[in-house]
């Protein structure tokens, strides 16, 4: 018999028994139980609530409901529906533009012969350890007018470019300064999964004559479609809650040109102190990321 | 020639990858004009000890650097344990609902933490917990995707070893510390490295939850500073350089254990 009660060492065989029984079960109830409460405390009841509040005006000074009012409201309101076109321009064009970046890095930084390959991969990835807000301030002071990149241009004959104040220019400053940050990070997982790709497949490929850019479409591409899809819904969550970028990189600006929906869910939440309509905003973030992870599971394995 | 154009494709890469670091190390050690100015100048200058000391009057780099530390450090620690125990109960227990449970972790990842912002808000505001630490480290001290991490790593982990120190007549508690943790630390030292960037860099929470300039962390500190009708670039990048060199640092002396450590568990 195994002694599983050390603080009450004298209770008899059966009931020590049957409290190993029940020791063992209640085991693993204890392990999760801090991450469970905390859980609950700080996300479930918040992601609840948050979906009661999404129903409700503070507009007569108490919270109360209006049923689906915010809901219409939002189809209405010009500028949240400029915020949900301006976060789609930057999804569509950043999130395709970025993933293949880091797919060619990544298989670039693969191929065997390489070397300083630790230092090539450190040197990508560095921009993703760096926080949000003092990337885009760096980004911010190189793209002002009288700023680096247009000095630079300036130097090689090209007339300046209103980077942060144009709207077309805006978003192009954003994408770009996004696509610094996190093209490493992308960079790092493919590799990861590049490892487990068999090199038979290569060499089959390569005995019949197949380019390496053929193997890349035809190999590469296909055999990494998980990790792609993985990449791809991580990177939709994350711009659909664009924030600290457009906030300090140009402030949402001109004229609401890069007003993102997580931006105009701060600002209507904490600069209008409008919870209800806020928590609205909040939960059509929600329904799109579902929406738009389904379609991606959906494409990627219709293709298959 | 293939090699060198891949050579020089990759160099020109990194610089650009490690360019702004530079650009922003050049900011702080000049004054605030001569990143405009038409003689572009590539080199470091002099005034890095004034931009710092300027930056401390403004903003108070003392009690910034300690928010910030204090609050990443003892949010990693924290955090750190309460997963790993979770997901060691994941990856070794049998239990009624673990499935369950397990999948609204994995799900809760993709609801957007906007989502939940407004009524962490309401409840900080009544327990009257604004402006304070706790109400930086408690929120997401249940960390998903450190307890998702650990639990892929854990998977791994012989059942024997476990069943053996059982019969030995080992308690759990000393199981999970003395046997079953000890093992774990290239994947400790990721989720770690993990956390802790990720408290560090965190943003909209903290310019929510504080409002008093004494308890304001890093991030805050610098939107704060950028958001000034004047700005001195040189005190401000003075600050992005002192809030970027840690994070670096930090992750250099431990990248192996971090990209081993994502990687491990991100293809199992």
């Amino acid at each position: 018999m195994v002694e599983v009660n050390s603080m009450t060492p004298k209770v008899e065989g059966h009931t020590k028994m049957k409290k190993h029984v029940w020791k063992k079960k209640i085991v693993p109830y204890i392990f999760i139980a801090p991450s469970v409460i905390l859980f609950s405390i700080f996300m479930l009841y918040p992601i609840g609530y948050s979906f009661v509040m999404s129903f409700q005006t503070s507009a007569g000074g108490e919270m109360t409901f209006n049923g689906l009012e915010n809901y219409k409201r939002l189809f209405n309101d010009d500028i949240f529906l400029k915020a949900l076109k301006n976060t789609f321009i930057i999804l569509a064009v950043q999130v395709p533009m970025m993933l293949f970046l880091a797919l060619i890095l990544a298989v670039l930084l693969h191929s065997s012969l390489l070397k300083w390959k630790a230092m090539f991969r450190v040197s990508f990835f560095l921009p993703a350890v760096t926080s949000l807000v003092a990337y885009s301030i760096i980004f911010s002071i190189m793209l002002m007018n009288d700023g680096l990149m247009n000095q630079l241009l300036e130097w090689i004959g090209i007339s300046s470019i209103p980077w942060l104040s144009h709207p077309f220019w805006a978003k192009v400053s954003l994408i770009l300064a996004m696509t610094w940050r996190w093209v490493g990070y992308n960079m790092v997982i493919y590799l990861a999964a590049l490892q487990n790709i068999s090199e038979d497949l290569y060499e089959a490929a390569s005995i019949d004559g197949a380019s390496k850019v053929r193997q890349f479409f035809s190999i590469t591409i296909p055999q990494l479609k998980p990790v792609i899809l993985f990449t791809a819904i991580l990177s939709t969550i994350g711009t659909l809650q664009l924030f600290d970028e457009p906030y300090t990189l140009t402030k949402g600006g001109p004229s609401d040109e890069t007003l993102t929906i997580g931006m105009y869910l701060y600002q209507t939440g904490f600069r209008y102190f409008d919870f209800g309509y806020a928590s609205t905003i909040a939960y059509v973030i929600v329904v799109l990321i579902a929406i738009l992870s389904f379609i991606q599971f959906k494409v990627s394995g219709d293709e298959r | 020639m293939k090699k060198i154009s891949l050579y020089i494709t990759l160099t020109i890469g990194a610089l650009i990858s490690l360019f702004p670091f530079y650009w922003a190390f050049i900011g702080a050690t000049n004054e605030s004009g001569k990143l405009f100015s038409k003689q572009l100048s590539f080199v470091p200058g002099t005034k890095l000890i004034e931009n710092v000391t300027n930056l401390d009057e403004s903003i108070g780099i003392g009690r910034v650097l300690f928010n910030s530390l204090f609050v990443s450090l003892t949010y990693t620690i924290f955090s750190l344990l309460i997963c790993t125990m979770a997901a060691y109960a994941f990856a070794k227990f049998e239990f009624k609902g673990r499935d369950t449970i397990f999948a609204i972790f994995l799900l809760s990842m993709m609801i957007p933490y906007h989502a939940t912002v407004i009524p962490l808000f309401k409840m900080m505001a009544t327990f009257g917990w604004l402006n304070t630490y706790k109400a930086l480290i408690l929120p997401n001290l249940a960390y998903p995707f450190a307890i998702f991490l650990m639990r892929q790593n854990m998977l791994a982990f012989p059942n024997a070893l476990i069943e053996a120190a059982r019969i030995d007549g080992a308690g759990e508690w000393r199981i999970f510390f003395r046997i079953v943790l000890p093992s774990m630390k290239p994947a400790l030292a990721a989720t770690a490295i993990f956390l802790f960037m990720y408290q560090w860099n965190s943003f909209l929470w903290p310019l929510i939850a504080v409002s008093s300039t004494d308890m304001y962390t890093f991030p805050v500190a610098l939107s704060s500073l950028f958001g000034l009708s004047r700005i001195d670039y040189g005190q401000v990048m003075a600050g992005v350089t002192l809030a970027t060199v840690p994070i670096i640092v930090f992750f250099l002396s431990l990248q192996r254990h971090f990209i081993s450590g994502m990687l491990g568990s991100a293809v199992k």
